[in-house]
């Protein structure tokens, strides 16, 4: 019989410890190879150990005894405590030779070698060396791949997200010449240019930040409107306007940020088709699209669909028992709607709202063609960095006035709508139709909508036209190739294919980035989502916050941040390809952990339980189990990242260059030099494109799942 | 040879020292201990949110304990993860991967340890062969029924050979009939095998119908444990009573007078057989079966008949008495008594269970 136990009768333990770790004395050995033979700095050269042992003549001020003797000694001795099997040391060297390398980077600056290969794999490896000690230790629950995980995308988050932020926020506090000038930051910040309130006195205009305040209230509201009439009629109107669903839903993904704005140009500016017209018929020509309701029309037309897409998920949402239990109280249409349907819809009209006003105070594309003298943030920061007037400090300022205004957005949202949202609550689905709109409100929608709809195909079609006529931008319309010759020309020339025309470099670069980062992202998001929501450990919640934050971040303070941290050594990353995919990878996170965190919240917990438990190791579960059942979450992500990565502007017009253009910057660049026909007919080639990847994708993972944003694509700031 | 020498349990035995489980300030399990000898089939019983699968997680290494020690066949594994434990687990859900057909789940264990796959499929064969399963390797689990995804969890846990084998309310999705069936034949299996089994349910028939040994647990710390017989017959409280089989439950007094010892309640008093039980406020068990009925006039207790079930082999009453309704089960079923009729209730001393206090 089993009684409770005497601590006598229990048998003596044999041995505590798990099975041998081989694999952390693999990478430590990883990191001393590097060491020993791959070139240290970016600049290819000696490896660490032959700058130690003085080949550092390329950096006088450099002392590589110092900087180097130390990462190295602590390396070894990693090597030889992991190898026996001592986890605590081995943490300590890891974590010392890591804060040393990184230490002396700083420290030496644009005096030393930027980190070149054999310091990433160094530093790498180093790095999941602590982690797997931490995780030996018992930490991230004894788990050293979740631990190795979770420390390898933490540090990756910090280097890419914090540390350029916190760079862009320090160089606030310097002078021109990179002095410590804390006085500068209040002179900086408190100018009329930023905050002037002149133009609600009739007199002279207002500063930037109440200029992006403002339009972003008028397009929150108005995408607002328009997107709850839109949704009430898609929802409401039964399967007669279901296609009209799925162009909405669509139209954002392939859409680069600029493309409306373009339209409305051709359409509405000085020479414009439609100002013609008006001229025609006794309205002469002005040049009112550029500013303030050119900008507020372009963003509409650009974020509706967004707000739409919400809206049209809250109504889904909403069960029609409910509406049916109101009609059989006896309430009419009309009170149905007032009493049942509105209040239940008013989270998500202010979650609409807010997002429509985060997507406008983040847009870049819309505002650099349109805003004329209307500034808004998010060009002004560029013009303080672009071109002659090169001022970092300035371009600082005015990120973190608009770094403000985006989070104070994001916390009205968690204010007003955090708890508010009503889930259905119901389990089971009551079926049922959803009520009939009382009549006035459903013609007052229709109408809306129905404008909505014509107005956006106007702008598209001349985009899709624009570009296979002789001058758009005057009215010329005989078809004509020349443009997209121009552009795309190919020819055969002796050795082959001849790709002339003048677009395609910047095309190539671009789907050479978004075809190296959408993976990326995708394994980055989705093991992170995989942490988060199957693993209990201390920090989980700080790491999530880590893993979204970069969401809430508009791009034109991203690629600021990026060019002022990333400019000089030991992090000296400018110019380069990697620093876009990087900036890709890191913005677009967020969209595979939300993708991530759905999916796997579908999959019940226990298969991953049943799979260790199967002596199968977390790599393997992961591969074998949780990677096949999330296929779908994984296409979405590749697709999503892909798109975003061909579309983004705001961030890599920043880091974009003549070596490594994309094709955003490269039309945006077309704008600025009043080629619209140019800029017109890349825009219909690169919409087309993705266009063929969404409908490439869908055939892979069926049309169910493209429909569908989730909440985080939605928030997605360009 | 028979099958037991293939099995390596030989030092299977499941150690529990003093283990603690704390989620947040819930304390899921309270300061544990206890053993699971090699080759024996003990269950843990208790009501809902007692702990009972939290502890079978911290034995298979999916949860970690807050204190304490775990130990598998003399090693101490505590802070081993699951995949390094040589324990495997049946899910209540089954958890087989809906990816994969019945082949490649069972293969699973077995290719996860570094074994060929010839040998894996050997293995596999071998375990569905033995759990009756031939013939169903090519489909996914999506295409049987809840019995044969019961036994294909069962497979795919044995065939890595486990020193120890966890079950967690295995049969809750198989109806009735085939709980009955389902649970001797993993009784079955334990014993030609001799495995080491934990098994997780809070059916108390069940835990009865299979064990060798039961731990009752009740709101993380355990009740008592013993063989099902000790249990039923000397349950060591009035939740226990209560919990193991039907009771009927009288609260009262003992008295320790020269007759010998006395329980009375409601000015009743009966002769029981309370040894070590000190005199004062005492509760009597009495299972239903254990009370005869008696005609009108005669018995400890007047009885009046106020609900009577006819059961086939039985007749359950419910009984009004002066220590209140009693529900008695009655084999002579050739003539029941009828709603209103009188009649008389007694046991014998040895028969009733006297427990210290009222609760
Ligand atoms: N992840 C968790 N976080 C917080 N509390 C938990 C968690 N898991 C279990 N608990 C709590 O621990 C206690 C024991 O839970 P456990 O799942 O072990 O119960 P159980 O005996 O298996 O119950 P049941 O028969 O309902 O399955 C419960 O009070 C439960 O609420
Ligand atoms: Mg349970």
């Amino acid at each position: 019989m089993a009684t409770p136990l005497t601590a006598a009768r229990l048998p003596a333990p044999r041995t505590g410890a798990a099975p041998r770790d081989l694999t952390t004395p693999l990478f430590a050995a990883l990191a001393l190879a590097a060491f020993a033979l791959v070139p240290w700095a970016m600049s290819g050269g000696p490896s660490a150990i032959a700058l130690l042992a003085g080949h550092a003549a390329k950096w006088p001020k450099y002392a590589a005894v110092v900087s180097l003797a130390p990462v190295v000694v602590a390396s070894v001795l990693a090597l030889v405590s992991s190898w026996v099997g001592a986890a605590r040391l081995t943490a300590m060297f890891a974590g010392v030779a890591l804060a040393w390398a990184f230490a002396q980077g700083f420290y030496a600056g644009a005096n030393g070698p930027a980190f070149g290969l054999g310091a990433t794999i160094a530093l790498s490896a180093l790095t999941v060396c602590l982690a797997r000690a931490l995780g030996r230790l018992g930490l991230f629950a004894g788990n050293a791949t979740i631990a190795t995980i979770v420390v390898v995308i933490g540090v990756l988050l910090l280097l890419f997200i914090f540390y350029p932020i916190g760079s862009a926020l320090v160089a606030a506090f310097q002078d021109a010449k990179g002095n410590f000038a804390p006085h500068l930051v209040g002179e900086r910040l408190f100018t009329e240019d930023i905050w002037g309130l002149g133009c609600f006195g009739g007199g002279t205009r207002c500063g930037v930040a109440i200029n992006s305040a403002l339009l972003a209230t008028i397009v929150g509201l108005l995408s607002m409107l328009l997107g709850l009439a839109l949704a009430l009629v898609v929802q409401r109107g039964g399967q007669r306007y279901a296609g009209l669903m799925k162009v909405m839903s669509v139209l954002p993904v392939i859409t680069p940020p600029f493309v409306v704005a373009l339209a409305l140009v051709v359409l509405f500016g000085r020479t414009g088709l439609i100002t013609s017209w008006l001229e025609y018929v006794g309205i002469p020509r002005s040049r009112w699209i550029y500013g303030l309701p050119g900008v507020a029309i372009a963003q509409l037309i650009t974020f509706t669909p967004i707000s739409f897409m919400l809206l049209h998920g809250a109504l889904h949402a909403i069960s029609p028992a409910l509406e049916e239990a109101a009609q059989t109280l006896r309430a009419s249409r009309g009170r149905v709607f007032r009493t049942v349907t509105w209040p239940l819809l008013r989270p998500a009209l202010a979650n609409a709202f807010l997002l429509a006003a985060v997507e406008s105070l983040a847009d870049f594309g819309n505002p650099i063609v349109l805003a004329g003298n209307f500034e808004v943030l998010s060009t002004k920061i560029f013009f303080a960095v672009a071109g002659a007037q090169y001022d970092a400090g300035r371009a600082a300022v005015l990120a973190i006035v608009l770094l403000g205004l985006t989070l104070l957005a994001f916390f009205l949202q968690q204010r007003w709508v955090g708890r508010a949202s009503y889930v259905t609550v119901s389990g089971k689905g009551d079926g049922g139709a959803p009520a009939q709109l009382p009549g006035k409100l459903w013609r007052g929608c229709l109408g809306i909508a129905g404008a909505f709809i014509v107005f956006t195909l106007m702008c598209y079609a001349v985009i899709l036209t624009g570009g296979f006529v002789k001058d758009i931008g005057r009215g010329d319309m005989t078809p004509s190739f020349r443009h997209f010759l121009d552009g795309f020309r190919v020819e055969w020339a002796s050795h082959g294919l001849f790709f002339s025309g003048s677009a395609w470099d910047s095309l190539f670069t671009t789907i050479q980035v978004a075809a190296v980062s959408a993976p990326l992202t995708a394994v980055v998001g989705l093991l992170s989502a995989y942490v988060i929501t199957r693993h209990r450990f201390a920090g989980r919640r700080a790491f999530e916050f880590l893993t979204l934050v970069s969401f809430a971040v508009p791009g034109t303070v991203i690629g600021v941040s990026y060019i002022v941290a990333f400019n000089i050594a030991p992090l000296e990353l400018t110019g380069g390809m990697a620093i876009l995919v990087l900036c890709f990878v890191f913005r677009n996170m967020p969209v595979g952990v939300r993708s991530g965190v759905a999916a796997l919240a579908q999959i019940d917990k226990t298969l991953d339980e049943a799979s260790a438990t199967l002596r199968a190791s977390t790599w393997r579960t992961l591969l074998r189990v949780v990677t096949p059942l999330l296929r779908s979450a994984i296409l979405v992500t590749l697709v999503f990242s892909f798109t975003r990565a061909m579309t983004a502007v705001s961030a890599v017009i920043f880091l974009a260059t003549a070596k490594y253009n994309l094709s955003t910057v490269y039309i945006i660049n077309r704008v600025e030099a009043g080629e619209y026909p140019l800029a017109i007919v890349y825009s219909t080639v690169l919409m087309l494109f993705m266009l063929a990847v969404l409908l490439l994708m869908q055939k892979f993972i069926g049309e169910a799942k493209l429909g569908r944003r989730g909440p985080g694509v939605v928030v997605a700031a360009q | 040879m028979n099958a037991k020498v293939h099995m390596n349990n030989t030092a299977g035995g499941v150690v529990f020292e003093r283990v603690t489980k704390r989620y947040n300030d819930v304390v899921a399990v309270d300061d544990v201990s206890f053993e699971v000898r090699p080759a024996q089939l003990v269950t843990l019983l208790g009501p809902s949110g007692c702990g009972k699968t939290t502890t079978l997680r911290m034995v298979a290494g999916l949860e970690p304990v807050t204190s304490g020690r775990i130990m598998i066949g003399g090693v101490d594994v505590t802070h081993r993860a699951a995949n390094e434990r040589d324990v495997s687990m049946v899910f209540q859900s089954y958890a087989l991967f809906p990816h994969m057909n019945v082949l490649d789940n069972v293969c699973y264990g077995p290719l996860s340890s570094g074994i060929s796959k010839a040998k894996a499929r050997e293995l596999a064969h071998a375990k569905l062969a033995m759990l009756g399963l031939a013939g169903l390797e090519a489909r996914l689990p999506s295409e049987l029924s809840g019995g044969q995804q019961q036994r294909v969890a069962v497979a795919r846990s044995l065939v890595l050979e486990p020193a120890v084998l966890l079950f967690d309310e295995p049969l809750s999705n198989l109806d009735a009939k085939l709980r009955r069936r389902v649970r001797q034949e993993i009784r079955e299996l334990q014993q030609s095998l001799d495995l080491t089994v934990i098994y997780v349910t809070h059916d108390q028939e069940e835990a009865l119908a299979v064990s060798d040994q039961v731990i009752v647990m009740d709101r993380g710390v355990i009740a008592q444990q013993g063989s099902p017989a000790e249990l039923y017959d000397a349950p060591r409280s009035r939740f226990l009573a209560d919990f193991i089989g039907d009771a009927n439950l009288v609260t009262g007094e003992l008295i320790h007078d020269t007759s010998g010892q006395v329980f009375r309640a409601n000015d009743v008093s009966v002769p029981v057989r309370a040894d070590g039980v000190p005199p004062g406020p005492a509760t009597l068990a009495v299972r239903p079966h254990r009370l005869i009925l008696t005609p009108a006039g005669a018995g400890l207790l007047p009885a009046e008949c106020r609900r009577a079930a006819y059961l086939g082999s039985r007749v359950e009453y419910v009984l009004g008495t002066p220590w209140g309704d009693l529900l008695v089960f009655d084999a002579g079923v050739q003539s029941p008594l009828a709603r209103g009729d009188a009649a008389g209730v007694q046991f014998r001393p040895e028969d009733a269970i006297v427990l210290a206090g009222h609760s």
